[in-house]
């Protein structure tokens, strides 16, 4: 608020280089030479090759295919060669023109199409990255039990997290202290994995230090292992600390985005509306690099069906490999990509039964004793219809449904239309992920009595410092006052697990809330402490526990709720110990004169379990609207030969205060017995609604179909003003 | 020659200013020139010879937060606090001029200072409180 906040590139060190990276300039080649041109005084530079690296040329993720530095083989365009310090900032970006790179071009695929023909393979055997197969009843029958079979196929394009701090690492080596990295990050424990495998330093020897971070929406989960990596060699090599700050364009040319996609929908349904099978095929485009996409793809692959009952489903999923910079981690993970499609399908089927949309969504909705797709039983007491008459209330929905009907028929240029999107977000890591995570929270007590959290889980505006501190003053039974958060810096705080997933509040919260406990009963057994006390009291206990001891710390690891088990082999079982419910409804115009289309309502209805702080909750659902809006109507990113073309917030669009509807938050709340205080996954959850609530809105408002994320102007002007048609869905 | 913001942030240590795009797009550097609300990344340090500036830093700080800072902390209108300092900037310009804005009104006001992480909602209840507690301070 002061403007205190120190972020990375307020940060500086004595003696501080900064560095810069040269980039491919190609999509995929061979490096036959690199030539140091010039005009420049190379000598005065530290200048850092694939072969400095002291361990392996790995950013460590899932599979070992990512490269730090390219030495051989380009397999995108921005892909990181050369890296280069000197004291002297503006002199890079000369340095970085000065350096040339020759390649022996080779050919590259750009399409998920492209990808799939194998014509030309750029990944494994046949430029696939991983494939899922998820089967529940039995398809092949299900199909002579239908009164229509309806198809589709639905598009996503690639989203820029456009965090509005950039990318950025100091690094700092010296023999005696090891390497410290301070960073704008989310994950501190997945770049010290990676440093210390780049490094071949002992993990004890390697420090990474979250600092400020503006923002990060998953933009900052994997993407820091390599700039903290770049700014790591550097400074290793020069022996003095190093910052690297990325400049927007090209934190936006060479950084991960949302996956693209490409799903296609064949579904059974009865004349009365009941789904009785589907067939899902989703590709991810991937990028270069397998990164992330094996999780992203887990993710869209189990929220495909939605949140209905399917007796009989099978999806079939795959990530391709494209000569782009990867793709990565983004606000939702998958699922907006196929819950876009399958909640644009539910309004195609009902459309073709002639049913409403919320009509077909009712008859089918998942109800507690039913399975999901992955045959997890409900057992909370789900109640989706009420999630959905409240939204249908608090949005006017029928009166406007009719109102907008009569409207439209008199009004040429402008048509208005509403539509909803019914959907659930899994909390936690995928499947088995929490229980390979294992995390470990602890507490401990200052010198002044304060008691204060442990974590890895790190702040990037989302509201966890807040949180946890809430949850763990709650479980003391003291003043917020009285907690604080430890530092976000490896050597201090133990691995808690990433800061993604929509894990922190219910699955961290719920560890620091049973290591606050543990401090308690340490209290309460020495006696320092009565069973009533006050603030205060707790304090002045804790202040003398510490002084006689030396010091109170308590620790929690992690334990599957009962019952939640996942079958990795089978692909099959209790996905996410918890999801949350949300039913979104968006009011648009679609004005035939700009073809531009404006939000004029949305109405955000879910349940996410006990909802721990109002403010901060309902800021996560508006934010995530917020983006959603952007990806569905704004945000474009203009590909050429697998790169980039719109790197600027000039013509990158994102959504200003402008463009944003009155956004209406409202919660049901259920508490979940094995979340913190009743808490579930929330920040995730709202990216998945508005993209499809705002195409059903405006396939209702002008009555064309359009089942591509981003609809511009341009597309609504192909369709609605010079009547092309509307792309035919290929058969699958 | 130097851009406004480097001689803030480098010369003068007033790294409250935050640079998002350097292209004038984003407002994450928005100070007031003699009053004016202007990005400084876009303006030469030569442009601003002779002239006051002010930045989040002379806004408040700690036990004397302004207004329009306690309004923030107050509605959530602060995430992760990079689009922040420029956003406070850019709403005591506005209040300066328009003491009471609508809901239009601010909107307009906000508009060249993009923020990825509250969707605005929270910043619109900001800026209607700093309103409100401005024109409690002034009875």
């Amino acid at each position: 608020m002061c403007g205190r906040a120190q972020y990375i590139d307020d940060m500086s060190l004595p003696r501080m280089l900064h560095g810069a990276t040269v980039r491919s300039s190609v999509p995929r080649g061979r490096i036959v030479g690199i030539e140091f041109g010039p005009g420049i005084p190379w000598d005065e530079f530290v200048i850092v090759t694939a072969t400095d690296i002291p361990g392996e040329n790995e950013i460590a993720l899932i599979n070992h295919d990512w490269p730090c530095l390219a030495k051989d083989f380009i397999n995108h365009p921005e892909e990181p060669i050369v890296l280069l310090a000197h004291a002297d900032r503006h002199l890079l970006p000369k340095a970085v023109a000065a350096v040339r790179v020759q390649y022996e071009e080779l050919p590259a695929v750009f399409t998920i199409e492209e990808s799939e023909r194998a014509e030309t393979v750029v990944w494994g055997e046949d430029n696939v990255f991983k494939r899922f197969l998820l089967e529940k009843g039995d398809v092949d029958a299900a199909w002579a039990q239908a009164d229509l079979i309806i198809e589709g196929e639905y598009r996503t394009g690639a989203q820029e997290h456009l965090y509005i701090e950039n990318n950025g690492a100091i690094a700092q080596f010296t023999s005696a202290q090891g390497l410290t990295v301070w960073g704008s990050l989310q994950c501190p424990f997945y770049v010290h994995k990676s440093l210390v495998k780049l490094t071949g330093l002992p993990e004890e020897k390697v420090r990474i230090v979250q600092m400020e971070t503006g923002g990060a929406f998953g933009g900052k989960e994997d993407y820091p292992s390599m700039i903290g990596a770049h700014a790591a060699l550097l400074a290793m090599k020069a022996g003095r600390p190093v910052k690297i700050v990325y400049d927007r364009a090209e934190d936006m040319a060479a950084t991960t985005k949302r996956h693209p996609s490409r799903t296609r929908h064949r579904t059974a349904v009865t004349r009365d509306g009941k789904l009785v099978g589907a067939e899902i095929e989703i590709t991810l485009d991937g990028g270069a690099y397998s990164t992330l996409s094996s999780t992203v793809l887990s993710r869209a692959t189990i929220h495909a069906g939605g949140p209905y009952y399917w007796p009989n489903i099978r999806v079939q999923a795959k990530a391709v490999a494209t000569n782009c910079p990867p793709h990565g981690a983004f606000r939702g993970f998958g699922a907006p990509q196929s819950l876009f499609a399958i909640e644009r399908h539910m309004d195609h089927i009902a459309e073709s039964l002639g049913m409403a949309p919320e009509e077909v969504r009712r008859r089918n909705f998942l109800r507690p004793g039913l399975t999901t797709t992955t045959g997890q039983e409900i057992r909370e007491a789900l109640d989706l219809e009420k999630l959905t008459e409240r939204a249908l209330a608090e949005s006017d929905y029928y009166a406007k449904r009719r109102q907008f009907a009569r409207g439209n028929a008199e009004s040429e240029m402008k048509k208005k239309g509403i539509g909803l999107a019914t959907f659930l977000h899994g909390s936690g890591f995928t499947g088995s992920g929490e229980r390979y995570l294992n995390s470990l929270v602890a507490m401990d007590i200052t010198p002044e009595g304060k008691a204060r959290v442990l974590v890895s889980s790190t702040e990037f505006g989302q509201g966890t410092n807040t949180i946890l501190c809430q949850i763990a003053a709650e479980a003391l039974g003291v003043d917020y006052e009285a907690v604080e958060m430890g530092p976000p810096d490896t050597s201090v705080v133990p691995n808690s697990g990433p800061t993604v997933a929509s894990r922190t509040s219910m699955v961290v919260g719920k560890l620091v809330q049973s290591a606050a406990y543990g401090l308690k009963q340490t209290l309460l057994a020495s006696e320092l402490l009565a069973e009533e006390y006050t603030t205060e009291e707790f304090v002045t206990a804790a202040r003398s526990y510490v002084a006689g001891h030396g010091a109170l710390r308590a620790e929690s690891r992690y334990n599957a709720p009962p019952g939640v088990f996942w079958d990795d082999d089978a692909y099959r079982g209790e996905a996410y110990a918890a999801y949350a419910w949300a039913v979104y409804v968006a009011e648009v115009t679609v004005d035939l004169t700009t073809c531009g289309v404006t939000v004029d309502d949305f109405v955000a209805v879910q349940e996410v379990g006990r909802v721990l702080n109002p403010v901060l909750a309902m800021g996560q659902i508006e934010g995530g609207v917020a983006q959603g809006i952007g990806w569905v109507l704004y945000e474009n990113v203009v590909w050429r030969r697998g790169r980039m073309a719109n790197n600027q917030m000039t013509n990158y669009i994102i959504p200003t205060s402008q463009d944003i509807p009155p956004i209406r938050v409202f919660f049901e709340e259920k508490p979940f017995g094995h979340g913190a205080y009743g808490a579930k996954g929330i920040g995730e959850l709202p990216m998945d609604g508005p993209a499809p609530a705002i195409l059903n809105a405006v396939a209702h408002a002008t009555g064309k179909q359009f089942d591509a994320v981003p609809l511009l102007a341009e597309e609504m002007y192909r369709r609605m003003v010079v009547h092309e048609a509307e792309p035919e869905a290929p058969a699958l | 020659m130097a851009r406004l913001l480097d001689v803030l942030r480098c010369e003068l240590g007033l790294t409250g200013t935050k640079e998002g795009c350097g292209e004038g797009e984003c407002g994450a550097c928005s100070v007031l020139l003699n009053g004016e609300l202007i990005n400084s990344c876009l303006v030469p340090v030569a442009q601003a010879d002779g002239a006051e500036i002010e930045t989040v830093e002379g806004l408040g700080c700690d036990e004397r937060l302004h207004a329009v800072q306690r309004a923030f902390l107050e509605c959530g209108g602060a995430q992760c606090g990079m689009c922040t300092p420029g956003m406070l900037v850019a709403t005591t310009h506005l209040l300066r001029k328009n003491p009471q804005p609508d809901l239009e009104a601010i909107r307009e006001g906000l508009n060249g200072n993009l923020c990825r992480c509250t969707g605005y909602i929270r910043i619109f209840e900001s800026v209607e409180k700093a309103a409100r507690l401005s024109s409690e301070e002034r009875g």
